[in-house]
Formats: structure tokens, C-alpha cells, sequence
């Protein structure tokens, strides 16, 4: 990779007057708006051992080319709109909630998600209780029902203070929770991934499933956030 | 395998530091909380890592701690509660512990 720094020293020290003939101008140039590709990147050891496992694992005819690009296409498509989903309908649907509370993935299925293979478990938030899921030592989250996790999920930062300092980074979030609301965090360190059931706002109470789940984001299944209000 | 624990039993987490693929936080270490609910059970992450598939699923619990006993000088309502999934080997019965 040809760095701007490659020669020493920075391009401001050039002067008006240098024409384009000189030296390596040309190099850059191209290295200003040089975007490194993927392989550009330090190539660690994980990254490694994954693609070898990979490939282990194709070439043992565990499983074929096409299953794991499936898989890999099926979790690209995953999103918090599956989520949300279930969320609106728990919230307008007494018995689909108790079904949501009892087992999340087979409420899933009964209203064709897929939640995947991993438990999930719905925790709901009350005038009493405010949620909120960490993964302390990785980045365990409910992929089938909100996509692939956001970056500041897996951030060391989160993953430590989230759990530390909860309402701190609540605020951070513009979520401010009032002191006789418990804070309850979830650390899904194992085998169970959690999905936020919140509380329904006010002043929907006319509202349909459908126009309930526009109000339902990511964050707000998460615990970071409350769902949004309606315009009104 | 049945569970050994309760829901609403008081259990101190083992102050150990072994090697390994351990799922248990270290800041639960040697902490004590409630038994909130049992999870099922599940095989030993700790043997399964290591391609060992023939030892018995585990119960998993999920043991709720309040933070101050967590976190020394924590900043927040003494309400405020946290929940770690645990596996049954890293639990033992704390019989003095008040919750």
C-alpha cells in the first residue's frame, strides 16, 4: 500500500507552484483516495482458523459450498423487521404475548419468522422493570429476529459498561430511566439470546399491528431504547 | 439430569479461574445471587469447545445479582439487578447469603 506518508513528509508542505512532473505526484494522488480492500486489512488469526474451518469442513463433505452460502445469504437477510413483528403483535394479541413470553421461537413460527435454532427468551419491561441485554464476553444477540448486531454491540465499551454502568449508558442513548424503575440487565453469556419486549406507548391505543410495528426499532428490542412515539 | 438448584434459592458462583472456553463473567466470580429461572439444559461449553460431545448436558440457571454486590460503589438505585446465565458446575449453595 502507498501511503501519503511514504515520502516523509506532508503534502501541505508543497508549494503552489509544483507541477504534476515532479517525483511520485501521481502516486499520490491515487493513494487520497485510495479505499483499501478487504484483503488489505491485517489479516488475524480468527479469520484464519475460520476459513480453514470452512474449508475443512467442505472438503469432509460435512457440508456443501451452496449450504454454507445459503446460511450465510439467510443471516444477511435477517432483519429487526422480524422482530418488530412480534413485538406489535404481542402488543395487540394477549394470547400470541403469552405465547411470545412462554417460547419465542415457536411464536416465531406461528406467524412465519424464523427465529432460528438458538433459544430465545422475550424479557418484558413494566412500569416496575426496564430491560436492557448485553453479551459480556462476545457478542451473543438474536440474529434471527434482528439481523446481524451493530457494531457499538460488540464494542468492548458496551460490553463492559452496559453492565457496570447501565443507566449511564442508557443516557448515552437518550433513554433516561427514573430511579424507582429497576434496571435490570441481561448478560447472555450462554446458551439463551434475549429479545426486549417493550412497553407499548401511549396514546396508541387505535392502532393496528401493522402501524404498531413502524414504532418498534432495533434498539428498543435490544433495551438501550423505548419505542418511538406516534406522529401526531 | 435434574437440577440441582431452585428458583428462588440463594447460590454463591465459584471463585475459580480455570483455563479455557469458560462462560461464566468474571465479575460473577465468588459473587452470590438468586436463582431466577432454570433454562434447561445444555452441553458444557467448557467440553464442547474442545470437541468433546459424550459428557452430560448441564442445567443452565439464570442467577439474578443486585448490582451493588456486583459492583462496589455502584452508581445506581440499590433496585437496580443484573442476570447471567450460569451453568450448574460453577454454582454452590450459599447458605449464610441474605438476598
Amino acid at each position: 500500500m502507498t501511503g501519503p506518508d511514504k515520502h516523509g513528509h506532508d503534502h501541505h508542505d508543497h508549494g503552489h507552484d509544483h507541477g504534476h512532473d515532479h517525483g511520485n505526484s501521481h502516486d499520490h494522488d491515487h493513494a487520497r483516495t485510495f479505499q483499501p480492500d478487504i484483503e488489505d486489512a491485517p489479516f488475524g488469526q480468527y479469520q484464519v482458523m475460520a476459513q480453514a474451518l470452512g474449508e475443512v469442513l467442505i472438503d469432509k463433505g460435512v457440508i456443501t459450498p451452496d449450504e454454507m452460502r445459503e446460511q450465510l445469504e439467510w443471516l444477511d437477510a435477517r432483519s429487526p423487521s422480524d422482530g418488530a413483528r412480534l413485538v406489535a403483535r404481542a402488543w395487540t394479541d394477549p394470547n400470541f404475548k403469552a405465547l411470545l413470553l412462554e417460547d419465542v421461537n415457536a411464536a416465531a413460527e406461528s406467524v412465519g419468522a424464523t427465529a432460528g435454532d438458538i433459544p430465545i427468551r422475550a424479557i418484558e419491561n413494566t412500569p416496575a422493570v426496564h430491560n436492557v441485554v448485553v453479551c459480556t464476553l462476545c457478542s451473543c444477540y438474536p440474529r434471527g429476529l434482528l439481523g446481524l448486531p451493530p457494531d457499538w454491540y460488540k464494542s468492548r465499551e458496551y460490553r463492559s459498561r452496559t453492565v457496570r454502568e447501565p443507566r449511564a449508558i442508557l443516557a448515552e442513548f437518550g433513554t433516561v430511566i427514573a430511579d424507582d424503575v429497576e434496571v435490570r440487565v441481561h448478560d447472555s453469556t450462554a446458551d439463551l439470546r434475549y429479545l426486549v419486549l417493550p412497553m407499548r406507548p401511549a396514546g396508541t391505543e387505535g392502532m393496528a399491528a401493522a402501524a404498531l410495528e413502524e414504532l418498534v426499532t432495533r434498539d428498543c428490542m435490544i433495551g438501550v431504547s423505548l419505542p418511538r412515539t406516534p406522529r401526531p | 439430569m435434574t437440577a440441582r438448584f431452585n428458583i428462588g434459592d440463594i447460590v454463591r458462583i465459584r471463585r475459580a479461574f480455570p483455563p479455557g472456553h469458560v462462560r461464566t463473567p468474571y465479575f460473577a466470580r465468588g459473587k452470590s445471587g438468586v436463582v431466577d429461572a432454570i433454562a434447561g439444559e445444555y452441553r458444557n461449553p467448557e467440553e464442547l469447545a474442545y470437541g468433546r460431545y459424550d459428557g452430560p448436558a448441564l442445567p443452565l440457571y439464570r442467577v439474578r445479582f443486585k448490582q451493588a454486590d456486583l459492583w462496589p460503589g455502584y452508581d445506581g438505585p440499590a433496585k437496580d439487578t443484573a442476570i447471567v446465565d450460569i451453568y450448574e458446575n460453577w454454582l454452590e449453595p450459599d447458605k449464610e447469603g441474605q438476598q
